[in-house]
């Protein structure tokens, strides 16, 4: 069967949420590969968020936020434009592609920006691949199996 | 009443806990007199089939220091839990894997062709390695597999308490003991499961005196780079220090000594990874916006992944660096 990448979103609820919504009510088209947490702000994104993420089988993390100036808590999205370099520098550091986590900004009105941000990144990381995350669990039948042999 | 029986454990560590085991000074004496010490490679003479020949449970309480590294650990480990009460990761390595954990940024592979072929002072043009089992005519013999992942004592086996630090401090270790001593004489209730011990609920700046002002930085620099403001806080200054993503309880010895928190009490109380709060606390300092300029002041860290995770590889989010061959 052929790779359909796992999507993460985090959008903030004012502006990029909202976007999607109307992306959503004027029927546009976009990839389904997505799944979408909503967040109070993109500031709100901890880099572990992105972390845990894909740890537990995202391919991809897609981070949305206001455009800057047009926070509604001010600065959260300049915390976040800060957050997110180091947090990729982290990912690749872990031995992962760093495009598969990318910032965006989509404002309230911007329903067409947003589903070719969405396409865009599906098809940026269907391109990458799955995300497979070598020896990440404790193979434990492996371990014990080591103990019968000695 | 017979006294309750204590064990000490070493699995992948450098003996530092041991040693701050002794250093609780006249404390020791107290520990040897209350508990029947019954198991201490690093100080008495016990064999591993002594332990096998336990009842499960027989052992009050084992503190177990050292990650897991191969299958001997393991098989410790998992001993140990059997005949324990209570078992406590003891110190760094098995609270989050610690210095020995630091391996998880390669793979064994690597490490074994370093060491027996590639590493300047080997001489060894058959590229022998080591065997797990080698057969001579009195029989085979064995050593312990060596993993590909280092893991921390919670991965493997249930852990009751944490005990973090590399090592932990003598100090805590005192109240620890204190504590157990009279939970065990007075029948006081545990703490609930999983309760860390012997250190603070929040980060080491909570108790580092240093004075902080909210002041942001343009470059990092290195400790001998400048001289430092004995007053103001160390990140500040552009010194990378760990505190707000370390947990508190040492007393922030480094940083009133002038030396920047390394990060060995692991993520504080709530915090899952402590690279990624590291992350976080770093953008916090960082006086630019844009993404090439904080790719650039972030570039003037050394080894950043080694720096963040230098405690906690094994046990952060995801535990190992993705080598692909």
């Amino acid at each position: 069967m052929s790779f359909e990448p796992r999507l993460v979103g985090f959008l903030c609820n004012w502006c990029s949420y909202t976007g999607a919504d109307l992306a959503g009510t004027a029927r546009m088209k976009y990839p389904p590969n997505m799944r979408v947490i909503r967040v109070m702000c993109s500031g709100r994104v901890d880099p572990n968020f992105i972390l845990e993420a894909l740890a537990h089988g995202a391919d991809g993390v897609l981070v949305l936020g206001c455009h800057p100036g047009d926070c509604h808590y001010a600065e959260g999205n300049y915390k976040c434009r800060k957050r997110l370099p180091i947090t990729k520098r982290l990912v690749e550091g872990m031995g992962i592609e760093p495009q598969r986590v990318r910032l965006e900004w989509v404002s309230a009105s911007e329903a067409s920006r947003f589903s070719e941000v969405v396409t865009e990144f599906t098809e940026q990381i269907r391109v990458l691949g799955p995300l497979k995350l070598e020896d990440w669990t404790f193979d434990r039948a492996a371990a014990d199996a080591q103990l019968e042999h000695n | 009443m017979a006294k309750p029986k204590l064990a000490l454990y070493w699995a992948s560590s450098c003996g530092g806990c041991e040693i701050a085991v002794l250093d609780t000074e006249l404390k020791v004496l107290e520990i040897a007199d209350f508990f029947d010490i019954v198991f201490w490679p690093c100080a008495t003479d016990f064999k591993y089939d002594d332990v096998r020949a336990m009842k499960d449970g027989e052992i009050t309480l084992t503190l177990f220091n050292g990650a897991i590294r191969n299958s001997e650990n393991y098989e410790l480990a998992k001993l140990l839990r059997q005949k324990s009460v209570v078992l406590c990761a003891f110190g760094s390595c098995a609270a989050d894997g610690c210095i020995p954990g630091l391996a998880n940024f390669t793979t064994a592979e690597e490490i074994l062709r370093y060491v027996y072929e590639d590493s300047p002072s080997t001489v060894n043009p058959e590229k022998i390695r080591p065997q797990t089992e080698y057969a001579v005519p009195e029989g085979v013999l064995s050593i312990p597999h060596f993993w590909n992942t280092v893991r921390n004592l919670s991965q493997v086996v249930d852990v009751d308490y944490i005990m973090p630090g590399c090592p932990p401090q003598p100090d805590q270790i005192k109240l620890v003991v204190d504590a157990v001593i009279d939970i065990l004489k007075n029948g006081k209730p545990l703490p609930p499961k999983g309760t860390v011990l012997g250190a603070d609920e929040r980060a080491c700046c909570d108790e580092c005196p240093r004075k902080k002002d909210v002041k942001t930085i343009k470059k990092f620099v290195r400790p001998h780079e400048i001289i430092p403001d004995p007053e103001i806080c160390l990140l500040e200054q552009g010194i990378l220090c760990m505190g707000p993503a370390t947990r508190g309880g040492c007393g922030a010895k480094c940083v009133n000594a002038g030396v920047p928190c390394r990060g060995c009490y692991g993520p504080p109380a709530n915090v899952r990874d402590q690279g990624a709060k590291m992350a976080s606390a770093i953008a916090g300092v960082l006086d630019a916006d844009d993404p090439s300029e904080i790719d650039a002041i972030i570039a003037g860290i050394p080894d950043m992944m080694g720096t963040f995770y230098r405690f906690s590889l094994p046990h952060s989010t995801l535990r190992r660096k993705q080598v692909r061959a």
